[in-house]
């Protein structure tokens, strides 16, 4: 009896693990044609551009503060940190190097997309999946429109668009986060910081930092456009589809930050 | 007789082992309105669903002017819904967008009209749902029940549809709000000649705005004939649904 039971737990278990595989490659799919339809509309008429601006100045305009904040903020408790620990041997000089790399190279862009992706990707979750679940995007339908056209497109252009602005935004908060701590409590001269910031940062570790801006910036609007379009289940859904997109997205960034920065830094 | 405007063979679908229709037959004649009645739960919104090609059938045909949707390309299937208009039960306005934008949503989406001269259209057909032109600066969140399906209306009528499809068209208004919409829908739908599908449990509002009745139980038509008739068809099943009794063929699914 007791190897018959025995397998039986072991084919529950494969099985379990087997349809887990199976939704998780169905997800994958399906975000990926969903984004190739919406890209796809990027190049076919009509374009939405009323609808673009108003995405990219939700994303751009209204974002701003709070990626300001966190970035002045890093700045300056980079500047601390590294002071802090490079005192152990002697490197306290290089505090300016380390601040202006760590931000535009990472956490410029990673802290930008992660704060966007909290605002930007739960707000467009809610507000498309609040759509889907009160006939919203059946009515597009019948009303001759295009749903991926019309909601989905516009905000993935405004987010892949508007997020490396953001980024210029941070890097150069960040940066004087940090001279502010150099120069006001740390007792570098600030000429002599400034001097050591340009001198040693390369246009590469700025564009870098775009790029990967960019391309958070469209994982932050296709999964919150997504996790909304594919809601249901009424205002539950809404929320469960709210914090979906907002996890999706934080650990996609991550993951995809180490993807995108293997690919342009590995020797 | 004429070929029907909108012709159901065989129509069939599931959501995982539900079936929901099972074999819908319905033919709805150009120019008049059919209601199609039935319990919640029976298919009448699938069926529907089904018509706008926002739900794919399992099997079956779906005929409008004698062309099956199902083959119709993806410019087509735009060409056909650019004539069709439709009232969703809650009335699925677009709440970012003033009413006059709901209003001319696919006149717009189409440039069909330019915006100036879209506030001046949504005026008009505002007044014909007997709404004034002032209404047409709100957004639906400051309209009550009523209002949001007026303007529902007009947003369905605006573009001239020749088919108009109704989902509840008076669920949760008051007795008067309903006959008023219903009313409503009778002078829209002569006004463009237009053929109309509604789908109601409201039998009072279906012997207001039907012209021809069908009842779906269990995603089968199980009989069609006038609306007028509705209480005295001779069909059990239907007479029972039409008079609201508990006992007759139809017995709802309660757990004991």
């Amino acid at each position: 009896m007791r190897t018959p039971r025995r397998l039986d737990r072991v084919l529950d278990l494969t099985a379990a693990l087997g349809r887990g595989v199976i939704a998780m490659l169905r997800g994958i799919g399906g975000v990926a044609l969903f984004a190739a339809e919406a890209l796809s509309h990027v190049v076919r008429p009509p374009f939405h551009g009323r609808l673009f601006l108003r995405a990219f100045v939700e994303i751009a305009w209204f974002s701003l503060p709070v990626v300001a904040l966190t970035a002045v903020f890093t700045g300056m408790v980079l500047a601390l940190q590294s002071y802090t620990g490079f005192a152990r041997f002697n490197a306290e000089g290089a505090v300016a190097n380390v601040v202006v790399l760590s931000i535009t190279r990472e956490l410029g862009p990673v802290l930008a997309g992660l704060m966007v992706a909290g605002r930007i990707g739960a707000a467009f979750a809610a507000e498309i999946g609040t759509m889907r679940v009160t006939d919203q995007i059946d009515a597009l339908h019948t009303l001759s429109t295009d749903p991926v056209k019309y909601l989905v497109t516009p905000r993935i252009l405004a987010g892949t668009l508007a997020l490396p602005l953001l980024v210029v935004v941070a890097d150069i908060l960040g940066v004087m986060g940090g001279w502010l701590i150099g120069t006001q409590q740390l007792g570098f001269a600030s000429g002599a910081y400034l001097k050591a910031t340009f001198d040693f940062l390369q246009p590469w570790d700025v564009i870098s930092g775009l790029i990967k801006a960019a391309a958070f910036g469209f994982i932050v609007t296709l999964m919150g456009c997504w996790c909304g379009y594919t809601s249901g289940g009424g205002a539950q859904g809404v929320g469960r589809a709210t914090t979906a997109a907002v996890v999706a997205s934080s650990i996609l960034i991550l993951a995809v930050d180490y993807v995108l920065t293997a690919l342009m830094f590995s020797r | 007789m004429s070929e029907p405007k909108i012709r159901l063979r065989g129509l069939a679908k599931s959501f995982g082992p539900k079936l929901v229709l099972d074999g819908v037959d319905l033919d709805i004649r150009a120019g008049h309105s059919m209601v199609i009645l039935g319990g919640s739960g029976s298919g009448k919104s699938v069926t529907l669903k089904c018509i706008l090609g926002l739900i794919a059938p399992d099997a079956g045909t779906i005929e409008i002017d004698g062309r099956d949707v199902a083959t119709l390309s993806r410019a087509d299937r735009r060409a056909l819904n650019d004539r069709i208009g439709m009232l969703f039960q809650n009335g699925a306005l677009f709440d970012s967008l003033p009413v006059w934008e709901n209003v001319c949503f696919k006149l717009l989406a189409q440039k069909r009209i330019a915006r100036g001269a879209a506030r001046d259209r949504a005026a008009e057909v505002l007044a014909q749902v007997g709404l004034a032109a002032s209404v047409g600066d709100l957004y639906p969140s400051e309209l009550s029940g009523g209002m949001q399906k007026r303007v529902g209306l007009a947003r369905a009528i605006a573009a001239e549809p020749d088919i108009i499809f109704f989902d509840e068209p008076t669920t949760g208004l008051d007795p008067i709000m309903g006959a008023v919409i219903d009313g409503l829908i009778v002078d829209c739908v002569r006004r463009l000649g237009a053929t109309a599908v509604s789908i109601t449990h409201d039998m009072a509002s279906a012997r207001r705005i039907g012209d021809d009745a069908a009842m779906i139980h269990k995603g089968r038509i199980v009989w069609t004939g006038a609306a007028a008739s509705l209480g005295q068809t001779g069909n059990a099943m239907v007479d029972q649904f039409a008079r609201g009794e508990r006992e007759g063929p139809i017995e709802m699914e309660l757990r004991k």
